[in-house]
């Protein structure tokens, strides 16, 4: 018997791995942007996991002259009691990061899951995961993110927990409408036949399948988590002073401002302003990265 | 107003053609470097000429028009050649110009009516678009003007439809409307990509034959492009055969049809289903294996595998009311008139090692029978009498699980969207195996190869992804899954209908070795009579939901009883062979 098929596909034997490889190398060459989000991104995770061993000064020791300008030895100058901006800038990135990171992984699981089921059930699941989405999102965010920590109490679980809820519906609805477009595809209804109960297609045909767009709200959402608590350390709903964190330390350097300080407040606010920037764009490139109508 | 166009000279001893291709090449630019689409191609098309370009896929038709109509996507460029329509020379003038003879002097249909058309404005307004464009008509004749155009390509009660919005139209009517759009300016050249892919075979002829109608009464030209030999060979004057983005073969019809010359043609025509011949006539001369002596045979006075009897699915006609509505109404019976009965009680059997083919048209009801009968939605009255149990009895997400679920399988319609993605060749076709098989890892893997084998899939694929795999290799992953547990009965839903020819062929000629060697019987849903006389030993014909006729293959396709049996023959395009 011939074949005419196994002749028709030449170039496609290459090994996976590295097409994956090649193809984020056109992307990045495509968009220098997306280099650029990569490379923040790798600062970022540097600063978070190295960066207290590395900082010059304490971040929590007071200094011998408070409010001095950038200098050669405090190179984002210091604070009313004297404390070295730049170690505090940088100490402070792990603990935004670990924020950001456990809320959004907290909500993935929440709400990503919440959505498919949904998505994939309909019904009454559907109608109950819907309502909670439109309901959270009945109420002004960020006001509602304060209500939970005023309620719960003003500790770091409490912000990444307020953090993960005012996010649910953004992952739920998401979730919904990629599973909802699969439920009747041919490989589900091919696994239903195959003898896959209902759960297990949930969790090894969609889930997979939903994925890589799942990773670029991971990515987008990481940004307004991060600035969510920076937001709520502002406010005195957060973290609390000592320690380093950006909000916090926007905030003390804030009245500061009209007194000609500006640094204070200005480092902090251009870390928070980089990594939200950093985790947006990286969301654009992952989205080229994993969208296959951009793999001609 | 139109523009003055260069006359074409009538007293030239020989009629100088309105379109010429001379010496194509197309490429694109890839991240893999430049691939070229087609190469050095010649076509011309007279004044009032059908021709018919016909390929597979791949084989560079559609660029071929996209580059005369200069609607190329970015990556693709015109490297070679010239495009000469009535003397203009279509590569050096100015896109202005170009956007103004689109519409005007050519314009196009392409492949899916719906997409093609607008789905938030209403037909008529449309068709007002096109004309207001090109500034055809004074804006108080517009509404008459497209009225005029409606009525032109027959849609009943123009007037009213000019209302209408394109999900309202039916395939056949959208398609309509495309083409009403298309000759709205009256252009000289027509070009027609693959225009009836997805309509009915009845729908296909009278869309067919109305586009004929009128090119032929506005002396216009056309070009058909599709992939059907028997569509080109029963409208076109002339046949232009690619392949691979070469012009292999270009003749008048009769000639092509009478004496190909070129071997692909021949092969392409030897591999169009047709009347009068076996399954292994398809594949090329000299390939055909002998026919393998069926392992079972069918016996009549056996209990038939399957018994399907006055199976009913109904379903809510939309807007009755919401699901709170449902729920105070839980106990009443629904009244008749809310309801849409999708298939009305119909009755038939399928032997042990028979093949039935289920033919019908779009909406008949085939698909939910199939899916019925495949316990993958609950049907609402009757039974379905498998193996000597009432399967119609057990709820379908409780079917699933059960040990019975392994002797109906499927294959499906599309093998792209019935491929997991993310899941290699091997996992799909082990996933049966390890959820129903209950065999161990290692053992799968023996089972994956020795399928793959069976269905004719090289073994080193079998690590690969759907999109690493040809169109024809995904369809045997598809009947290898389908196969891997040895069911009794396999459900086909149109496993060809996305597939070339060449390749339909072969998976055509696999399905039947497949069943002799193991035994199966097939329920095989088509809308294509011709597939349907070379798989099946008996024939169902459905529309609107019941049987209209049944019975052995040669009987109801040589000596239909019913009208509706009879349409559908006429309808499809035969080569002249």
């Amino acid at each position: 018997m011939t074949d005419t098929a196994v002749h028709a596909t030449p170039a496609a034997a290459k090994p996976a791995g590295n097409s994956m490889l090649r193809h984020a190398r056109y992307v990045v060459a495509e968009n220098p942007v997306t280099g650029l989000s990569f490379g923040l991104f790798l600062l970022i995770a540097l600063c978070a996991v190295i960066g207290p061993y590395l900082v010059p000064y304490d971040p929590l020791a007071s200094g011998p002259a408070p409010l001095s300008p950038p200098s050669w030895q405090h190179w984002f100058g210091t604070d009313q009691t004297g404390r070295d901006i730049f170690s505090r800038v940088v100490v402070a990135t792990r603990l935004d990061v670990i924020i950001a990171l456990f809320s959004v992984a907290l909500v993935f699981a929440m709400g990503g899951l919440a959505g498919i089921a949904a998505g994939y059930f309909g019904g009454w699941t559907d109608r109950i995961v819907s309502r909670v989405a439109d309901t959270i999102m009945a109420f002004p965010l960020f006001v509602l993110a304060m209500g939970i920590v005023a309620a719960l109490g003003n500790t770091v679980t409490n912000i990444i927990l307020a953090t993960a809820i005012i996010n649910f519906p953004l992952y739920a609805r998401v979730a919904r409408a990629e599973a909802n477009v699969r439920r009747d595809a041919g490989f589900v209804q091919a696994a239903r036949l195959s003898g896959n109960g209902e759960f297990r297609i949930l969790l090894t045909q969609i889930l997979p399948n939903i994925m890589p767009i799942m990773m670029v709200q991971i990515s987008l959402t990481m940004g307004y988590a991060i600035l969510n608590a920076a937001g709520l350390s502002f406010i005195g709903l957060g973290v609390k002073p000592p320690t380093p964190e950006w909000g916090i330390m926007v905030a003390e350097g804030a009245a500061n401002i009209i007194s000609g300080e500006w640094w204070i407040a200005l480092f902090p606010g251009a870390a928070l302003m980089i990594a939200v920037f950093c985790f947006n764009l990286l969301g654009d490139g992952l989205r080229d990265l994993v969208d296959p109508q951009r793999r001609t | 107003m139109r523009a003055p166009l260069p006359q074409i000279e009538a007293d030239a001893g020989i009629p100088q053609p309105l379109l010429e291709v001379r010496d194509l090449t197309v490429e694109f630019h890839t991240r893999r470097g430049t691939v070229r689409a087609v190469e050095h191609i010649s076509v011309s098309v007279a004044k009032g000429e059908t021709v018919g370009i016909v390929g597979e896929s791949g084989s560079g038709k559609s660029v071929t028009s996209y580059a005369v109509m200069r609607i190329l996507d970015r990556a693709g460029k015109i490297a070679e050649g010239a495009v000469m329509f009535s003397g203009l020379d279509l590569r050096a003038i100015p896109e202005a110009e170009m956007r103004d003879l689109r519409g005007r002097e050519m314009s196009m249909i392409f492949q899916s009516p719906r997409l093609a058309l607008n789905p938030i404005r209403k037909v008529g307004k449309q068709i007002e678009d096109v004309l207001r464009q090109h500034a055809q008509v004074d804006s108080d004749s517009l509404a008459a003007k497209a009225v005029e155009m409606l009525e032109q390509v027959r849609i009943a009660r123009p007037r009213e439809r000019y209302h209408a919005y394109p999900f309202e139209l039916s395939g056949g009517m959208c398609q309509r409307v495309v083409i009403a759009l298309a000759l709205a300016c009256r252009p000289q050249l027509l070009i027609a990509d693959e225009p009836t892919t997805g309509l009915d075979v009845t729908t296909q002829k009278a869309v067919m034959d109305l586009a004929v109608e009128l090119t032929r009464e506005r002396g216009m030209a056309m070009i058909l492009i599709t992939h059907d030999l028997g569509l080109a060979a029963a409208y076109c004057d002339r046949v232009v055969v690619m392949e691979k983005g070469h012009v292999v073969e270009a003749a008048s019809s009769e000639a092509i049809f009478k004496a190909p010359s070129h071997a692909y043609t021949r092969k392409l025509m030897r591999a169009t289903p047709r009347p009068g011949i076996t399954l292994r006539d398809l594949l090329p001369e000299g390939e055909a294996t002998p026919v393998l002596t069926p392992a079972t045979t069918v016996k009549a006075s056996e209990a038939p595998l399957l018994a399907v009897e006055k199976l009913v699915k109904e379903y809510p006609r939309q807007g009755q009311g919401g699901s709170l509505a449902k729920l105070f109404s839980a106990n009443k019976p629904v009244p008749e008139s809310q309801v849409f009965r999708a298939v009305d009680g119909i009755s038939f059997s399928v032997a042990r090692g028979e093949s039935v083919g289920l033919v019908g048209e779009s909406g008949c009801g085939k698909s939910t029978t199939s899916m019925m009968v495949m316990r993958l939605i609950d049907k609402t009255s009757g039974s379905i009498v498998f193996g000597g149990e009432d399967i119609g009895a057990i709820p379908a997400r409780q079917f699933a699980t059960l040990p019975l679920r392994r002797r109906i399988q499927m294959v499906f319609q599309d093998p792209t969207d019935s491929l997991n993605p993310r899941f290699t060749a091997a996992r799909a076709i082990a996933d049966p195996l390890l959820r129903l098989g209950g065999m161990s890892r290692r053992d799968v893997r023996a089972r994956c190869e020795e399928l793959a084998r069976q269905v004719g899939l090289p073994v080193e694929l079998l690590d690969r992804f759907p999109h690493q795999l040809s169109g024809g290799q995904k369809a045997r992953v598809g009947i290898a899954r389908a196969i891997a547990l040895k069911p009794d009965l396999i459900i086909l839903d149109e496993p060809t209908a996305a597939l070339d020819v060449s390749v339909q062929a072969v998976v055509l000629n696999l399905l039947q070795d497949l069943k002799d060697s193991l035994g199966m019987s097939y329920l095989f849903v088509s809308h294509d009579l011709n597939v349907v006389r070379l798989l099946c030993d008996r024939v169902i014909v459905m529309r609107a939901g019941a049987i209209v006729e049944q019975g052995p293959t040669e009987q109801v396709l040589v000596d239909p009883a019913a009208d509706y049996t009879r349409d559908l023959l006429t309808a499809i395009p035969h080569p002249p062979l």
